[in-house]
């Protein structure tokens, strides 16, 4: 079952996404003392995003390590602690410095357990700061969450507003499993209500934002305020788009897809990962093979751009999907 | 003999007897991949045996080994059987990976042997990762690294030797250098002559060479260093000088090795160098044709075993991906 977040927050106070990273893991590591975190410049500087601000502070350097630059060394010291009673939290600083590390990625991390036939677990999660929208350039900028969707052997989160940051963070660490967290950089300055106390959002639980009949938008991290503005518009156009927020690419929450499905009968994605092996190609298989009577139309994808990053704000809103660009692909798909 | 040689003489004889263990385990293991009932691959380990033998009886029994695709003698080592061995090569239900690993991925974690890992210097950060997690729960365990001397030309080894320089950890580095990182001299792409040893300055660590035919040098040089560790010191690297009796893998004849080089390392084999130091210390001969026949024996029963035993049920493909012992991907 998917949650529907409805309503409006109370006059509170909102905590940004950036101030939620930290909030969900020093929430974690209040409650646990197996968890650590490492990475460049996590503990004295509070991370180059300010997304472990206070981190050193309070759980001071025992806990809460620096690390050269050095990729390879942090996700594999992290995969060896975690194979041995930790629960280490991990930092790449940018999504685009996973390839550094890729090797523990793709052949170490969501293997070994499955190769010694269970003997071992690696309960950790490797954090990092991912997607477009900044201007940052062609290898600091892209959405790689698809890259890690192609291994079989690693959950992968990411959150789209600060709530769901603290909760889904919360579930990251505790889980047995790894997990790849990205945290979206174009949101860290969006602000949400914080959760309440022992918060957690169970991985693999998609999210119904907005509620419509006319068509379903499945959307991911940034592309999720962008889906829901598009709603927004397309609402004055007199067209009810459904937001279904993913929350997480593995487990892939299809139950709530379909579901929606069944009640707009048609699909579009929005993702800002390149259309050419981008999350939205596996999905839309599985709407193919088990959905397909549901749908009154053809589906359509709104991804990124096959090309790398631009640098200039006019060429990269060129290649990032743009709430203009879906409110189109709605439109057409519904006079279909 | 007096007490002290005595004790000498039987601790060495142990050691004699794993080392036999071990040639023998791959002696089967390669007669069971020429008579195809081994698939895939195989990289033996015969001639590398007291490298795994000297270390592991310098270490506490729970302490971490991190070993690669060349593996099999560091899991017997720590403790694995020959049948658990050899069924996991012959894709057996009874292996030590339940048939999911192969020869390339020998594990038996309950004994600290963490596993063999196939991409090279792969394993050198996790045993990083190890001695971190050991240093932070206070429990007083070192993690140990084996590689090979190819994994001195890879990132991954210069990144775990420099952290785990910096957070001075627990941890040794064993680099057992064959001379031939697969098929090419590791002197032909190694800018210094010693391709682990030669590196630690770099990283402000100890960098020491031992003959790693001789199982009681090795027992020495690691018991040192893991004290070393243990006491905070941090880490260290050993490299020890073997050489391999087969080729690199199943698909490599060796061809490219001199025949005199070869010859005079045969010579060397770490099995004839306990006998003769088992000779001087008194032991006489038929004590170690009792071992030897001891060794033959279970290595037998283990092959017989292992060809006995069922393969894996076809159900077990879609297991293990996640701890709950499951492979869903979705809702």
């Amino acid at each position: 079952m998917a949650d529907v977040i409805d309503g409006q927050p109370a006059i509170q106070r909102q905590i940004t996404y950036r101030e939620a990273v930290a909030e969900g893991i020093a929430r974690e590591m209040r409650r646990d003392p197996a968890v650590v975190c490492l990475g460049e410049d996590i503990a004295a500087a509070g991370g180059v995003f300010k997304t472990t601000v206070g981190l050193l502070e309070e759980f001071g350097p025992g806990r809460v390590w620096d690390t050269p630059i050095s990729e390879q060394a942090i996700v594999g010291a992290a995969m060896g602690a975690a194979m041995t009673g930790m629960r280490p939290v991990a930092e790449i600083m940018f999504s685009d410095f996973l390839a550094c590390c890729w090797d523990y990625l793709a052949n170490e991390i969501p293997k070994v357990r499955y190769m010694t036939g269970g003997q071992v677990t690696v309960p950790l999660v490797v954090r990092t700061a991912n997607g477009g929208g900044l201007g940052f350039g062609a290898q600091h900028s892209q959405a790689t969450e698809n890259w890690a969707f192609t291994i079989p052997g690693l959950k992968i989160a990411a959150p789209a507003t600060p709530a769901d940051v603290i909760g889904m963070m919360a579930a990251a660490i505790r889980s047995d499993d790894p997990v790849v967290f990205f945290e979206h950089k174009g949101l860290l300055a969006s602000k949400g209500a914080p959760p309440p106390p022992d918060h957690v959002v169970e991985l693999g639980r998609a999210a119904v934002v907005r509620e419509g009949g006319d068509v379903t938008l499945v959307a991911l991290a940034s592309m999720v305020p962008v889906a829901l503005e598009a709603a927004q518009r397309l609402d004055e156009e007199g067209i009810e788009a459904e937001v279904v927020d993913l929350r997480c690419l593995v487990p892939l929450d299809m139950s709530t897809v379909l579901a929606s499905l069944a009640r707009t009968s048609r699909l579009v994605t929005v993702e800002e990962n390149p259309y050419q092996g981008g999350w939205g190609g596996t999905l839309v298989s599985v709407v193919a093979d088990e959905g397909f009577g549901l749908l009154d139309a053809p589906v359509r994808r709104v991804a990124g751009e096959c090309v790398p990053l631009p640098f200039a704000d006019a060429l990269e809103e060129q290649v990032i999907p743009t709430v203009d660009k879906v409110v189109a692909t709605v439109r057409a798909l519904a006079a279909y | 003999m007096g007490t002290q040689v005595r004790d000498q003489a039987q601790e060495l004889l142990t050691l004699y007897e794993r080392m036999a263990l071990v040639r023998r385990t791959e002696k089967a293991a390669h007669d069971l991949f020429l008579s195809g009932l081994v698939k895939g691959t195989t990289h033996l380990a015969a001639g590398h045996e007291a490298i795994a033998v000297g270390a592991s009886a310098a270490l506490r029994a729970d302490d971490y080994v991190f070993a690669t695709y060349r593996g099999h003698h560091h899991t017997l080592a720590r403790g694995a059987t020959p049948e658990e061995c050899l069924a996991e090569l012959m894709s057996r239900a009874t292996g030590l990976c339940r048939a999911k690993g192969g020869s390339m991925h020998l594990t038996k974690a309950a004994t600290g042997m963490l596993g063999s890992y196939a991409i090279v210097g792969a394993h050198l950060p996790m045993a990083v990762g190890a001695a971190w997690s050991a240093r932070l729960r206070g429990t007083g365990q070192i993690a140990v690294a084996f590689f090979g001397d190819g994994a001195t030309n890879i990132g991954a080894f210069h990144e775990a030797l420099n952290l785990a320089a910096v957070w001075k950890l627990p941890v040794l580095f064993v680099c057992e250098n064959n001379l031939y990182m697969e098929y090419t001299p590791i002197a032909d792409v190694t800018a210094v002559a010693r391709p682990a040893a030669d590196r630690a300055s770099a990283y402000g660590i100890p960098g020491e060479t031992v003959d790693g035919n001789d199982v009681v040098l090795v027992r020495e040089a690691v018991s040192r260093l893991a004290e070393r560790a243990r006491a905070g010191d941090g880490p260290a690297l050993l490299e020890a000088e073997t050489y391999r009796h087969f080729g690199h893998s199943r698909a490599d004849p060796a061809t490219y090795r001199p025949a005199e080089e070869v010859e005079r390392w045969l010579k060397h084999d770490p099995l004839d160098v306990a006998r003769g130091q088992l000779t001087e210390l008194g032991v006489p001969t038929e004590t170690l044709a009792q071992a030897d026949e001891r060794v033959r024996d279970v290595v037998q029963k283990a092959v017989d075993a292992a060809k006995a035993a069922p393969g894996p049920d076809p159900r077990e493909a879609l297991t293990d991906v996640w701890a709950d012992g499951g492979a869903a991907w979705r809702t």
